[in-house]
């Protein structure tokens, strides 16, 4: 049998089988009546076994250890999905532990990717197909498959030892426990060290290729190309061609593997999606945030300070800003938050597009500086990727629990900007809006992410920088003889930006009250009721500068479903799934929190019933108890660190609708 | 070191920074021959560096002393407490053409602010921080501070306090910082030369100065300024010169064994060959770790320039780097940078 396969591999090496594989399924068809298999599979190699089912969407769950490079497994799966033209989102779930111990479940790293043919909104309920590449990882993921998920797991980790690390009582694939799933049980590690035993590597090198073997088998499963995995090993490799050559043939047995020993009954072809004409490309929701900020940068022709602290999950933003000083884009990484934060004021004060990056915790540490800022009326913009809490909480997951922390977690009435990206590609675009509303209006903007937007990836169509908004700060002219620090713009209520080093403009700022048009330090009390409600009234002013909410599906009916920031993709795959169903249901997805577009009165007036649903305890729903109160709010709340799944909030909206 | 002044030939004015605001410190307050000293300083740092007015910044924290700003025409922040460092940091990294001054106390500095102290002292940009250090808390009205001296009642501490106090000079030379210096509030002199040698220093230049808060902890450096003791318990640094001091100028610090001693010159063979030169520029801290630990009664305090070490600043290495990521960088604009990478096309 091993002979056989060898001899498989390296024939199969010299086969350009991709472009043809269609084409002779069906000649496959006919020799397999009148010819013996083997021979078939011998003299063609080209022809595909298995029949090929065209799907309309599937999800795909890779998990294994925290070493065993599932994240890098799941993107370079990402990268072919894309390149089969279809839509997809990814997520990846993984452990705030490095390296737990291995083994346990503790350590399971996940990557998980929803791809299909039709717009792709989630990253998936429940996984279509599941790599485990060790028993703890079997444990971890089986509750996320679906009953008759493909599960495709290393049989040669689930060993005694290994069982028991994951606290499994029996071998759940001797057990009959797993009976409803297809189950794969394949030796990747021996198979992946017989595939590279000639090119001379130690077993441990080796087997950091085992990786690649599943790769290859999920690569056969959905019939994906390869060739761009080859040219990624031979970039990232570049120093090193055994490891390259070690990873295209390890990668090439799992396909082989999974062809030679017919291991599926089907495989799977996903139609490209219908996508708007353009250029694309896969962007992660840290990487598109810094990329919104970057393209603001260029359009305003403020250099980017960003003072920052790493802190998971946000570190990624920081991380790819520090690459490009070709933009003028400063990066400190402070000694902790608040010098993150401080420092940005001093950069804004200086004329930057000023930046600070963090998560929970680090958004408490920088509250008294946001004050500042509100206080100066300097511009910036503070990016909070949001994560489970309270505390340390649980730095890996997702939550949207720092909502009322953005709104009013600082002393005094202080009043911000406060805005959510609604998926990994809009943070592209809410980026560029914060800095263009940060700049234009003269106040700190908090932009919410979370953990499942910074980390999670979604298809992104590539705009053209010249084609975003303008931004056109309040600059003040050197030497402009009516400037009063504190003097505002009628329309918008800002004051301008007299940026440090200009000549004929010195001024003092500071955390002290600010005389109305001087800006002189005042402790007169009609003047702090003046500014206290200047600073709320400018940022009321935003509403006129911001787009009016939008409602999808019914405009009038039974039920409104309202979210804010990263649920939308979820609630809109929930709402349209209702909808089609014939439902009487709508839904509106909250960008600008503070202030709220104008039109929320109008749009909720036409429903019976309003859910909210959030991931936290209803801190979006308190806060329209307070600014709408002539409505009722129902609440759909999950704190999990998990995105909702369509299938759960089908079924409350579905219960409340019935109720 | 010894910077020539022309004063003749300014083109700025102590007028050019006089701020038009009512100063509220405390009669009698240290502060304010310091501000007097800065509104002198600053035409000449003007003139010797090529800063217009509208090029100097100051900002601060909290505490007495951090109204500066309020006082100076200047662009300037009042920040919030400790963080002063930090904000001097974007702004310099921001415009490394500006002239930035900060000004804090001993509790911005050392307590709330300890922190960004040790921070910008290793990091270096180009800052002049101006550290006044009266020992207690006087904007809340006597509390103690990292410098409070162990054992003094204060209102927190009413049996005396129980902590060892930081002494900032070794708080800076051991954070690796590159330039320190102390004055006291009462040499205006030689507080306008200090200032100026410590804008002239390309690098973070941390002043230390025993400033009297006549309230709260009056004559706390008494033995160091006092008209009667000062010449016997202060020794005035120049570089290159021995460390002589006295009101006889007959003493002096020679190095016995590991130590720094006080001898006088004359007694027990002890010649002024024997007293240790100042050499303000090396790199080894040893002598300036030393010097700044000298206190009264046994030493005298050391002031003047203790530290000045050339090295790169952060801003120089920051937009060292920037220029060169200009020259080599693959992405010209955004546009590039969106579009590199595994891209494609929709027809």
């Amino acid at each position: 049998m091993q002979i056989f396969t060898n001899m498989l591999s390296l024939a199969l090496k010299e086969n350009k089988r991709f472009k043809k594989k269609l084409a002779i399924i069906v000649v496959g068809k006919i020799f397999d009546l009148f010819l013996p298999r083997l021979f078939i599979k011998f003299i063609y190699m080209t022809v595909k076994k298995d029949r090929v089912v065209e799907i309309e969407d599937a999800v795909v769950r890779f998990a294994g250890d925290s070493g065993d490079g599932m994240q890098l497994t799941g993107s370079l799966f990402s990268d072919s999905t894309a390149f089969a033209g279809n839509d997809f989102a990814t997520f990846p779930d993984y452990p705030s532990e490095i390296r737990a111990p291995q083994g346990t479940v503790s350590g399971v790293s996940g990557f998980q990717i929803h791809f299909g043919h039709k717009d792709i909104h989630t990253t998936g309920d429940l996984a279509d197909v599941l790599v485990a590449m060790n028993p703890a990882s079997l444990k971890a993921n089986l509750q996320w498959m679906k009953k008759d998920a493909i599960i495709i797991v290393n049989s040669d980790e689930f060993t005694v030892k290994n069982l028991e690390k994951a606290d499994f009582d029996a071998n759940p694939l001797e057990d009959n426990s797993l009976a409803g799933h297809l189950m794969v049980l394949g030796p990747l590690s021996t198979l992946t060290k017989e595939a590279v035993k000639d090119l001379d590597m130690d077993s441990k090198s080796a087997l950091k290729s085992k990786n690649m073997f599943a790769l290859g088998i999920i690569y056969y499963l959905f019939n994906r190309d390869y060739t761009k995995t080859f040219s990624f090993f031979e970039t990232k490799f570049k120093k090193n061609p055994l490891i390259v050559k070690a990873n295209k043939r390890v990668l090439e047995a799992g396909y082989n593997y999974a062809e030679t020993l017919e291991i599926f009954t089907n495989t799977y072809r996903i139609e490209k999606a219908k996508l708007s004409k353009g250029h694309y490309r896969n962007v992660t929701g840290n990487l598109a945030t810094a990329w919104g900020l970057l393209a603001a940068s260029e359009r305003s022709g403020r250099k980017i300070y960003l003072g920052s602290y790493p802190i998971t999950p946000a570190t990624d933003i920081l991380q790819e800003l520090a690459k490009h000083k070709q933009f003028t884009c400063i990066t400190q990484q402070a000694e902790d938050e608040i010098a993150g934060v401080v420092s940005t004021i001093g950069g804004s004060f200086a004329g930057a597009l000023a930046v600070t990056t963090t998560s929970g915790p680090g958004l408490s540490l920088k509250s008294e500086a946001i004050g500042l800022a509100i206080m100066t009326e300097l511009p910036m913009v503070i990016v909070d990727v949001q994560r489970g809490g309270p505390s340390t909480g649980l730095p890996t997951k997702t939550e949207q629990s720092d909502l009322m922390q953005a709104l009013f977690g600082r002393n005094g009435d202080a009043p911000c900007i406060v805005m959510a990206a609604t998926s990994p590609s809009d943070a592209f675009y809410a980026a560029y809006e914060a800095a263009k509303l940060a700049m234009e209006h003269m106040t700190p903007v908090i932009l919410l992410t979370d953990g499942s937007i910074g980390n999670g990836s979604e298809v992104f169509k590539i705009p053209k920088v010249a084609n975003l908004p303008d931004i056109n700060p309040p600059i003040v002219k050197a030497d402009d003889p009516d400037y009063k620090p504190y003097k505002r713009d009628p329309e918008t209520l800002a004051r301008q930006w007299a940026i440090a080093g200009t000549p004929g403009l010195r001024h003092r700022l500071g955390g002290l009250e600010k005389e109305d048009i001087t800006g002189n330090v005042s402790q007169d009390p009609l003047n702090h009721q003046k500014m206290t409600d200047l600073r709320q009234a400018k940022v009321d002013k935003v509403a006129d500068y911001i787009p009016e909410l939008e409602i999808v599906g019914d405009t009038r009916g039974d039920m409104l479903v309202v979210g804010w920031g990263s649920t939308y993709g979820v609630l809109l795959t929930a709402v349209e799934d209702m909808w089609e169903e014939g439902k009487s249901i709508g839904m509106a997805q909250f960008k600008h929190i503070m202030p709220l577009p104008k039109n929320v009165h109008e749009i909720f007036s036409g429903f019976k019933k309003i859910i909210v649903c959030e991931n936290n305890m209803g801190q979006f729903a308190n806060y329209l108890r307070m600014t709408h109160p002539e409505f009722k709010y129902e609440q759909y709340n999950k704190v999990q660190g998990l995105p909702f799944m369509v299938s759960e909030l089908k079924t409350k909206f579905d219960a409340l609708l019935n109720e | 070191m010894e910077q020539k002044i022309e004063p003749q030939e300014l083109q700025l004015a102590k007028q050019d920074f006089k701020s038009d605001q009512m100063v509220k410190w405390c009669p009698g307050c240290g502060d304010h021959a310091i501000l007097r000293s800065v509104e002198n300083v600053f035409p000449l740092v003007g003139q010797q560096m090529g800063y217009k007015k509208e090029d100097f910044v100051v900002v601060s924290g909290i505490g007495c002393s951090s109204r500066f700003p309020y006082y100076m025409n200047t662009y300037g922040i009042h920040g919030i407490h400790g963080r002063a460092a930090a904000l001097a940091m974007g702004i310099k990294l921001t415009n490394p053409k500006l002239s930035v001054w900060m000004i804090s106390g001993d509790g911005d500095s050392m307590a709330i602010g300890g922190n960004h102290l040790i921070h910008i002292a290793r990091r270096n940009p180009d800052i002049n921080y101006l550290m006044f250090n009266n020992e207690i808390y006087g904007l809340t009205k006597g509390q103690y501070s990292p410098t409070t001296p162990k054992g003094q009642k204060t209102k927190t501490s009413p049996q005396g306090t129980f902590e060892t106090p930081f002494n900032p000079g070794e708080l800076v030379i051991g954070a690796r910082g590159k330039f320190f210096a102390r004055v006291v509030d009462t040499n205006p002199k030689l507080m306008q030369k200090v200032f100026l040698e410590a804008a002239l220093h390309h690098g973070t230049s941390i002043v230390e100065i025993l400033q009297n808060c006549i309230i709260f902890n009056n004559k706390i450096h008494a033995l160091i300024t006092g008209r009667e003791t000062k010449d016997e318990n202060q020794l005035i640094l120049e570089a290159g010169k021995p460390m002589i001091f006295g009101k006889e100028r007959n003493k002096g610090i020679v190095l016995e064994g590991t130590r720094l001693k006080a001898v006088v010159i004359g007694e027990n063979g002890v010649t002024e060959d024997d007293i240790l030169v100042h050499d303000p520029t090396t790199e080894d801290a040893g002598i300036h770790m030393m010097l700044a630990s000298m206190a009264p009664p046994k030493l005298p305090a050391a002031l003047g320039v203790i530290r000045s070490v050339k090295a790169e600043t952060l801003e120089d290495a920051v937009w060292n780097s920037v220029e060169h990521e200009k020259e080599v960088s693959p992405y010209k604009n955004v546009d590039d940078l969106l579009n590199n990478g595994n891209t494609w096309e929709i027809e």
